[in-house]
């Protein structure tokens, strides 16, 4: 067995005649945090959607675990997904449901726990993201930004996964709340001891979760390394990007293919 | 050198456009018939969520009650002024009971509940998945493990097949009451006469075709609301337009099927 979690190698994806990624290869280390950087448009969210199995990729290899599972059936995919906890960048929570059932989903519905247990499971994992259990029978709807974003993170922790992921954790989000998301993100994947992989361009964020950056950039890696040699990567790419410069490479082909 | 005054071009864009209208329309043909493959597939195999089938039974089914109700009652009503008014015309106003119960159980009841249950619960369907479709819900159903279509389509798809006829059967009930209403207090028929006339006529057949009818656009209408909803477009627009097309495909699927279903029920 290798020392990655995920590999992926040569990944290509198209919508019609836009190709979105071109040949990704991306490797995470078990227990690793990798946070792949890059700006709007750049195939980030696609990535993300291409290992999780939402999206399928035209041609290339994505392993979890040294499984390849771009050719799962259905089966195999449920059980996959068992290994995997995702916070989406809206958050994605159910409307329909108290906050409680939603943190509970997953273990109700996938692990067919009862009611009774997953209610106390989902009451302490809302302790871990810091809500009370007051907030376990509201809805949705009457959360603030931030406490939504802490029970979506509550519940993409409930299954005790071993990859998590996040999409734009911080996106929509005053600095303060985004660093305590942050904080509770490291902690969570720490206790959980889980792999995790962020895509986000938010470079605050970048630093306080990041073991490993990627960026990303007109659907290819440009740079990966760790986050210790992101600021003197020599790399232009990077550079522009850390920096959130308007002159650079990355602007200029943006530029010029506008 | 191609010019749009060309007749020749005119008549390769008019046939590029038709070919391509039924390019797309073979498409969606396909991509339908897959999505009601995988609905009847997981509709047979577990997991079930029961508590999702009940809640949905309750929303199609009890909630579109008094719509049902009232399209009927009226429904009934109208029909049994019109009849006799017509049929006053060649002094066969006896007749009328028999028009009544007749045009309720095989057609009014069974075409009117479904066009109403397309615009109430056809378009709340589409809007709902449409919705949890932008928001990333049916994703987040995906990632924890459970199949958006077992969750969403099954349980609405299955009430909307069970649940219409029931509706129906109660229309029928409502629209036989709304004729009798205008037969006797409009019409001065004598109320024992208008009942017994009524139930003499009407056969089992004639309730029995009218049931079968409400399960297909039952079907029809959950189906329509969940495809459409859930292959709804991104943002506002993208539901707006996965609702509309949902209420549209629904009414003249249904109006297709019923020519057929008579056909097939009544050659």
């Amino acid at each position: 067995m290798t020392d990655y979690k995920i590999q992926m190698k040569d990944v290509y994806k198209s919508f019609g005649e836009k190709h979105i990624l071109r040949g990704i290869d991306l490797n995470v280390e078990r227990g690793t945090s990798m946070v792949i950087i890059g700006g709007s448009g750049t195939g980030k969210s696609v990535t993300l959607k291409c290992v999780l199995g939402l999206m399928h990729p035209d041609s290339g290899s994505i392993k979890i675990d040294d499984q390849e599972t771009t050719d799962f059936g259905e089966k195999d995919r449920d059980e996959m997904m068992k290994k995997f906890g995702m916070l989406f960048q809206g958050g994605a929570l159910f409307d329909s449901l108290p906050v409680w059932e939603n943190v509970a989903f997953g273990l109700i519905h996938a692990e067919g726990m009862s009611k009774y247990d997953a209610h106390d499971v989902a009451i302490e994992k809302l302790r871990a993201v810091g809500l009370g259990a007051k907030v376990a029978e509201n809805f949705p709807a009457e959360l603030s930004g931030g406490m939504q974003k802490r029970v979506s993170l509550a519940r993409a922790i409930a299954t005790n996964p071993e990859i998590i992921f996040f999409d734009e954790p911080t996106t929509g989000l005053d600095p303060i709340m985004a660093d305590v998301i942050n904080d509770l993100i490291v902690q969570c994947v720490k206790d959980l001891g889980a792999t995790a992989l962020t895509i986000t361009h938010d470079m605050s964020s970048v630093r306080k979760i990041a073991d490993n950056v990627a960026l990303l950039h007109e659907g290819k890696i440009e740079w990966t390394g760790s986050i210790k040699n992101l600021s003197r990567s020599g790399n232009a790419y990077v550079d522009q990007f850390i920096h959130g410069r308007a002159d650079g490479p990355i602007m200029k082909h943006a530029g010029a293919t506008e | 050198m191609e010019s749009k005054y060309n007749p020749v071009f005119w008549l390769q864009n008019i046939c590029q456009m038709i070919g391509g209208m039924i390019l797309g329309a073979c498409s969606m043909v396909g991509v339908i018939s897959i999505f009601i493959y995988d609905t009847v597939r997981h509709m047979v195999t577990p997991p079930w969520y029961p508590s999702k089938i009940w809640n949905q039974f309750i929303s199609i089914g009890f909630f579109s009650l008094a719509v049902v109700g009232m399209t009927a009652l009226f429904s009934g009503m109208v029909i049994a002024l019109q009849s006799y008014t017509g049929f006053a015309r060649f002094n066969a106003e006896g007749a009328v009971a028999n028009v009544v119960v007749l045009t309720i159980t095989r057609e009014l009841a069974p075409v009117l509940a479904g066009l109403m249950l397309a615009a109430r619960v056809g378009a709340s369907i589409a809007a709902e998945i449409g919705t949890m479709k932008v928001t990333e819900q049916i994703d987040a159903l995906r990632t924890l493990n459970v199949n958006p279509m077992k969750y969403l389509v099954v349980p609405r798809v299955l009430a909307g097949v069970i649940m219409l006829p029931i509706l129906v059967f109660i229309a029928d009930i409502i629209g036989v009451m709304g004729g009798w209403l205008v037969g006797v207090y409009v019409l001065d028929f004598s109320s024992v006469s208008y009942i017994k006339q009524t139930l003499d006529f009407v056969e089992w057949s004639d309730v029995n075709s009218g049931l079968i009818k409400a399960a297909v656009f039952g079907l029809i209408v959950t189906l329509m609301g969940c495809y459409h909803g859930y292959n709804s477009g991104r943002g506002a627009q993208g539901v707006g337009r996965a609702t509309t097309n949902a209420v549209v495909s629904s009414a003249i699927l249904i109006l297709i099927f019923n020519y057929i279903l008579t056909q097939v029920l009544f050659s």
